[in-house]
């Protein structure tokens, strides 16, 4: 079978056993915490009894497989299981959890690609200072760590020109305005050094394919500098840009946990940090869960999309 | 007979070398002619055919004239130098895989020539583009219009850079080196099919080869070049019947394809070298 049809069939079964790996790995973690799970999770005063309990209760006395088994069907019918601590259905406070983890990062991303495209393609076709200006923020935005810029933009929009809230959290849904007024912050420090990355992405990427033999040809034609780069340079470029961008939002939405910590946003990250201090290793395991699929996700979406801009990697994949 | 190209005491010099690329060459294409230039690799043959369409890097100074239908081209604005090609004057390249867009249909880079020139609509053009392909020898165009260029062998992918650089019926195509990456069999089918074109069209075709088997097989006049200058301009079949030139002569022994079987092949007498030329 060939045909755009079939290399989509063929990229989302290849996702199928990757993401049964990764809930294979994902439940593993109650079970690979040093020492006993529960004991760990319940303190060393517990007494023996109180542990038995709640080993019995977690289903920890169950064959591995036997439990690996009921939690995923569990997982799959979108039980994930309950808080150990509030006792709470995880599935809801995650429902409730994710939407602002996504919004985080899927605006900090629009914001990036918004910037880090278009000064991209300026970089690589630009004269002396417009280099100059972008490497500057390239080194910049990569190397200024993203916890240090949140504080200084806090200290500069909340505090002395106090626009913005420092901090907390309203849903899109109750009071739209008010939601991205606290998104502002958070959004925009994570902006700034995803945009870096992908202006360099893009103008290394560019420039690359400017240098190669079909550019003379497009010339040769009398196309324009700006169709040719429009046209051209950015769809071969596009693969690499779009490679990136997918990596990215993986890191966004697994790494903005020291994000959503110093802005207090409700999200997952903060989710999976509160359950690991709290020893709620259900929690733990339903937040990364959640991530993991995203990314995951992301990625076969990243795939599919590279493979429609360059129609060789389609033909190669079948 | 008025010339179509005229090209009069061109030099060419890169920032970097001394030498310049091109050195003081004069040479008439007339209307309608498929003039060969050879010599080898870095002889000046495709500065000299870059030249033409201002398609040198920046680095590159062009002195002396070069006139398309009486209109002086060098120093016009990039602008002006963009509306002549790919209407007026064409060029392709010697290896065609890798002068189409490895993105994009094949239909549309034809299409993509037209549209870049005449205020055509998008259907207009790709209904011309389709013509096109039928016409260098794609078969099955309506199919094939969709498909990306790895999906063609090479010589049907110099067929389609063919199509896309004479979609405007250009009356200069200037072709350097356009069968050098291709088997000797789909070789020939390329040259005849630019022949065919040629002839049916009026086009003046520059071809740029190393190849005087090429040059015997399809060009009326032969320039020879050698270190960036002209040496002689000969009608084909004089070229190989009395090469009044030492180094035509001496390249013309060198030839595997002429020389005796089995006999070893001369080397070019060092007074044709680079370096005897600068002195």
């Amino acid at each position: 079978m060939s045909g755009p049809l079939a290399f989509v069939l063929r990229r989302v079964l290849v996702t199928l056993p990757v993401l049964l790996a990764m809930s294979v790995l994902v439940f593993l973690i109650i079970h690979l915490v040093p020492g006993d799970p529960v004991r760990t999770m319940l303190g060393f005063r517990a007494t023996d009894a109180t542990v038995a309990e709640m080993r019995h209760q977690l289903g920890l006395d169950r064959p591995l497989l036997d439990q690996y088994v009921s939690w995923l069907s569990g997982v799959l019918r979108g039980d994930l299981g309950t808080d150990l601590v509030s006792h709470a259905s995880l599935s809801e406070l995650l429902a409730q959890r994710l939407p602002v983890t996504f919004e985080l990062a899927g605006l900090s991303m629009l914001l990036a690609v918004l910037v880090g495209v278009p000064l991209g393609v300026r970089a690589a076709t630009g004269g002396r200072w417009t280099r100059r200006l972008t490497e500057g923020f390239v080194v910049l935005g990569v190397s200024v760590p993203d916890f240090w810029l949140g504080i200084m933009l806090v200290i500069l929009f909340a505090g002395l020109l106090a626009w913005l809230p420092p901090s907390g959290h309203v849903a899109f849904s109750d009071d739209p305005v008010g939601n991205l007024r606290y998104m502002a912050l958070p959004v925009l420090t994570l902006a700034t050094g995803e945009a870096a990355y992908i202006l360099r992405t893009t103008r290394s990427a560019v420039e690359s394919v400017l240098g190669r033999p079909f550019v003379t040809f497009l010339r040769a034609k009398g196309l324009s500098p700006r169709r040719i780069v429009q046209g051209h340079a950015l769809r071969n470029a596009g693969p690499a840009i779009v490679t990136v961008i997918g990596i990215q939002v993986g890191v966004l939405l697994g790494g903005a946990i020291v994000i959503e910590q110093l802005f207090g946003l409700p999200g997952v990250g903060k989710l999976i940090v509160t359950g690991i201090t709290q020893r709620n290793y259900p929690v733990v395991q339903a937040g990364v869960l959640a991530i993991a699929t995203a990314f995951i996700l992301v990625s076969l979406l990243t795939d599919l999309i590279v493979g429609w801009l360059d129609p060789r990697v389609a033909d190669a994949a079948s | 007979m008025t010339a179509l190209l005229s090209v009069s005491d061109v030099a060419i010099r890169f920032a970097g070398p001394a030498r310049p690329a091109v050195d003081g060459v004069s040479l008439d294409l007339r209307a309608g002619e498929m003039f060969g230039l050879v010599g080898e690799s870095g002889s000046g043959k495709s500065t000299l055919a870059n030249a033409v369409l201002g398609l040198l890097p920046a680095s590159a100074t062009v002195t002396g004239s070069i006139r398309l239908e009486g209109r002086e081209l060098l120093g016009l604005p990039e602008e002006e130098l963009r509306a002549i090609r790919g209407d007026a004057a064409a060029m392709i390249f010697q290896d065609a895989s890798a002068s189409l867009d490895p993105t994009w249909p094949v239909g549309d880079q034809i299409a993509e020539t037209i549209r870049a020139h005449r205020p055509v609509s998008r259907r207009e053009a790709e209904r011309r583009a389709l013509e096109l392909m039928a016409e260098v020898g794609i078969p099955d165009p309506a199919r094939r219009f969709r498909d990306a260029p790895h999906r063609f062998s090479g010589g049907m992918r110099q067929r389609i850079v063919i199509a896309a650089a004479l979609a405007n019926d250009p009356r200069l195509l200037i072709a350097d080196e356009p069968t050098t990456a291709l088997d000797v069999t789909i070789q020939a089918q390329v040259l005849q099919l630019i022949d065919r074109l040629r002839r049916e069209h009026g086009t003046t075709v520059l071809l740029i080869t190393h190849d005087l088997g090429v040059v015997a097989q399809a060009c009326d006049r032969v320039g020879v070049m050698r270190g960036g200058r002209l040496l002689e301009v000969v009608a084909t079949a004089d070229l190989f019947a009395k090469p009044s030139h030492p180094y035509t002569r001496a390249l013309l022994a060198a030839n595997p394809a002429t020389a005796p079987r089995g006999s070893r092949l001369p080397v070019i007498p060092p007074e044709w070298s680079v370096e005897a030329l600068d002195g």
